[in-house]
């Protein structure tokens, strides 16, 4: 089993910070993992994206063409990786931003409005983790548990903030339930 | 040992300083960034130097004199950089100076682009700078294997007196994979360099660094040394991989990422059916011949393919190893693209050229 | 009857004859080199030294210490990493104008912006000696060299460069100064403010630089007694003699 997944938005929407949750928790969950962001000057305010790959056995390729899951945050990220997505894959649309509706018919497109959510739930700036609960609840690319324990593990810098995003991460999960 | 998720610069430094590195010189240039800022505040924990140099120029000549002084010492860039660091790399070959130099290759040539690139396998592996002399080359193609590949390469560089060149690639340094980093080193328990190096002339005569001789008769038994050296390692420690060869009829020979690709396409034909390997040379100077030789002995193999990230440079040492006993094809991309695992399948099929 | 040594080869120095043209300086301030070490009572195992590329790439063969020659104009790169390993040792750094002032230039700032705690004696004697008198970074306005052969001509060739004036400008130096070897007196400056250099660096105060001006009567097309009276009218006038920075 082998899940490649692109997490793609502005630069300052924590897809960098997503992607490396996953790999974390993947490695927590026994699996080989990969992460290699888009470098260069899209970091300086651009569209940034990240490759994760997490798969049983030894990871071949870092680089993804056909993902199985995208995350989009912005509108040039749906238009930019929407068609590469492998049929039966998943496509999760930030629709806080993005107003318009996904046409393929042969993936799975799940709308999270990241903002209202992490707004609501008393964090504005969670909306990465809101859409990272909504990610592992419908797709379980890691363990729940795991996902909680690289997540608190990110913020091994800021501890005080440990306890509200863990809660923006259910809130995701019970947006999608 | 517990696995750490590192990006593969800051990897690569960690794991230098645990090989008993402790001065590094360096400038800014993507996309290798990550190992002087990590390796500013890295060093002095251990009493160890950072220098952020003026120049590539200038950076290279910092490790020839703290490695010269008998330091573990290390230099790293990309491409362009590498290029201003030539003339430093000649002179420390020819001083047999042990050091590391980094190349997260990047696509060129000029300033080329940021993004990967494999066009620098013929200034890492043919010389790059002036005059007669091979560095040993190695080409990591994960993190974990670029962690052991930095580890060991301080300990190949004091063994045979040889700058060793780390030829990675733009993926290599920015991707982050699990990695296990080995166990820190304590440089007072490494072999003395004193019968060479300048530590001052305490009990013992001079020793002095140079390479200038203007006697025809010792320069070229200077020469001679170097490619004794460089025979030695040949015959000892040349590194490879081979990925299901044992039945193969098209081996694939790809380096750094680009053979991840390979194994990737490799995997995928087994699963057809296709009888398809890879050959991945790790250390690419000296190339591991004989492995490569025995190969195209075999009567299975119909065919080679080389596919790199340039337009056709590790193909010609290939060519020359399997010597015409087998057809040897060549794909290749430039200008930062990565060959993906579908396009590299179709060429292997056939279909594209 | 009681013998009593009044000179002597100070320890630093090998026993071996120079390869430098007659009336060249460059072998006084080898000497002195050398005498300003012994007398500091610094052991030759305690010196360390880079060699340049030009007249001074044998300097090597000279000194009895551990030395590197190092590339061209790199010398103070190299410096800089022999010393950071060996922070406890005399380093010297011995330059010419060509190797200083022109490919190496970037080199000499920086060690004196980074204020590395070495000493550079910096050969001025205007010229390329060893590659046959080629115009130099200290080329003389009007000076005859086999690549300005009718004179420098600051249209064509710009001008000659002031180092200790414009190192001086910087923060990281300690100590600056040019001294002359043009006639005894002034060789007696000379190893003065060597030593002075020498003890600014024992006492780890930074970088110091001595420049030297020195004849070159090959390339001058000189007779060496010509040549000093050269300096003593012409080159001092272009390049005054004194510190240019003294941090104390």
């Amino acid at each position: 089993m082998k899940t490649e997944m692109i997490c793609a938005g502005f630069g300052g929407q924590g897809m960098l910070s997503l992607g490396q949750v996953v790999a974390y928790a993947g490695m927590y969950d026994g699996k080989s993992v990969s992460w290699l962001p888009s470098y260069g000057p899209e970091m300086r305010g651009g569209t940034a994206n990240c490759s994760v790959v997490v798969s049983d056995d030894e990871v071949a390729n870092p680089m993804i063409t056909r993902p199985d899951i995208v995350v989009a945050m912005n509108k040039p990220s749906v238009a930019k990786f929407v068609d590469t997505i492998v049929p039966g894959g998943y496509i999760f649309v930030n629709s806080s931003l993005i107003d318009t509706k996904v046409e393929r018919t042969d993936i799975n497109v799940v709308y999270v409005d990241t903002f209202k959510i992490a707004h609501d739930g008393g964090n504005p700036k969670g909306t990465n983790v809101v859409m990272l609960g909504a990610i592992v609840q419908t797709t379980g690319i890691i363990s729940m548990e795991n996902a909680k324990k690289a997540l608190a593990y990110s913020f091994k810098a800021k501890p005080k903030l440990i306890d509200i995003n863990l809660k923006m991460f259910d809130l995701g999960c019970e947006s999608v339930k | 040992m517990e696995k750490t998720l590192m990006k593969g610069n800051e990897a690569i430094a960690e794991a230098a300083v645990r090989g008993g590195c402790r001065f590094f010189a360096g400038y800014p240039i993507t996309p290798q960034n990550e190992i002087p800022e990590y390796l500013s505040a890295r060093l002095p924990e251990v009493g160890g130097t950072f220098i952020q140099s003026e120049s590539e120029v200038s950076a290279i000549n910092m490790v020839y004199g703290a490695a010269s002084a008998g330091a573990r010492a290390m230099t790293s860039s990309s491409s362009p950089g590498i290029s201003l660091k030539q003339e430093g790399i000649s002179y420390i070959a020819c001083g047999q100076i042990p050091c590391v130099i980094i190349n997260m290759v990047r696509g060129g040539p000029g300033l080329g682009t940021i993004y990967p690139g494999q066009a620098d396998y013929f200034q890492a592996v043919k010389g790059g700078g002036h005059g007669d002399y091979k560095l040993l080359v190695y080409t990591p193609a994960t993190v974990q294997e670029a962690v052991d590949i930095t580890y060991k390469s301080f300990e190949m560089a004091d063994k045979y007196r040889i700058p060793v060149l780390i030829l990675g690639d733009g993926t290599i340094g920015q991707m982050m994979e699990p990695v296990v980093l080995p166990e820190m080193k304590d440089p007072a328990t490494f072999p003395s360099k004193e019968s060479w190096a300048l530590t001052g002339c305490k009990d013992r005569p001079k020793n002095y660094m140079t390479t200038l001789d203007m006697d025809p008769d010792r320069l070229e038994a200077i020469t001679d040394r170097l490619f004794d050296v460089y025979e030695q390692i040949r015959q000892n420690d040349v590194e490879y991989e081979e990925y299901m060869c044992d039945d193969a009829e098209t081996v694939i020979v790809a380096y750094g990422i680009v053979s991840r690709v390979a194994k990737a396409a490799v995997n995928a034909l087994r699963a057809q059916g296709k009888k398809v390997g890879l050959f991945r040379p790790i250390t690419v100077s000296p190339y591991p011949d004989k492995a490569l030789g025995a190969l195209a002995d075999k009567a299975c193999v119909k065919k080679f393919l080389v596919a790199e990230l340039s337009k056709g440079q590790m193909v010609e040492d290939v060519r020359l190893i399997v010597n015409g006993r087998k057809p040897v094809e060549f794909y290749g991309r430039t200008g930062g693209h990565v060959i993906n695992t579908e396009e590299l399948i179709e060429v292997i099929e056939g279909g594209k050229r | 009857m009681e013998e009593k040594i009044v000179f002597k080869k100070p320890a630093l120095l090998e026993d071996k004859p120079l390869h430098y043209c007659p009336g060249c300086t460059h072998g006084i301030v080898h000497r002195l080199i050398a005498e300003c070490v012994e007398e500091l009572g610094i052991a030759p195992e305690n010196v360390l030294g880079v060699a340049p590329v030009g007249c001074a790439v044998f300097a090597y063969e000279y000194f009895r210490c551990d030395m590197a020659e190092a590339a061209h104009g790199r010398a103070p790169a190299v410096a800089t990493g022999m010393k950071r390993v060996h922070p406890d040792k005399l380093m010297f750094v011995y330059q010419g104008d060509g190797d200083l002032a022109s490919i190496g230039m970037a080199e000499t700032v920086h060690a004196a912006a980074r204020n590395e705690n070495f000493t550079v004696i910096f050969i001025n004697n205007g010229i390329y000696g060893m590659t046959g008198g080629q115009m130099a970074p200290t080329t003389l306005e009007g000076q005859y060299s086999t690549t300005s052969q009718k004179g420098r001509d600051v249209l064509v060739n710009g001008y000659p460069i002031h180092v200790c004036e414009m190192l001086s400008q910087l923060k990281g130096p300690q100590y600056i100064e040019r001294v002359s070897t043009h006639d005894a007196q002034h060789v007696l400056k000379a190893k003065k403010a060597i030593k002075k250099a020498f003890q600014y660096q024992l006492e780890g105060k930074g970088f110091s630089m001595i420049e030297v001006l020195v004849a070159c009567p090959t390339n001058w097309k000189m007779s060496p007694e010509k040549a000093l009276q050269h300096i003593k009218d012409e080159v001092t006038e272009y390049f005054p003699l004194g510190v240019y920075k003294d941090r104390g």
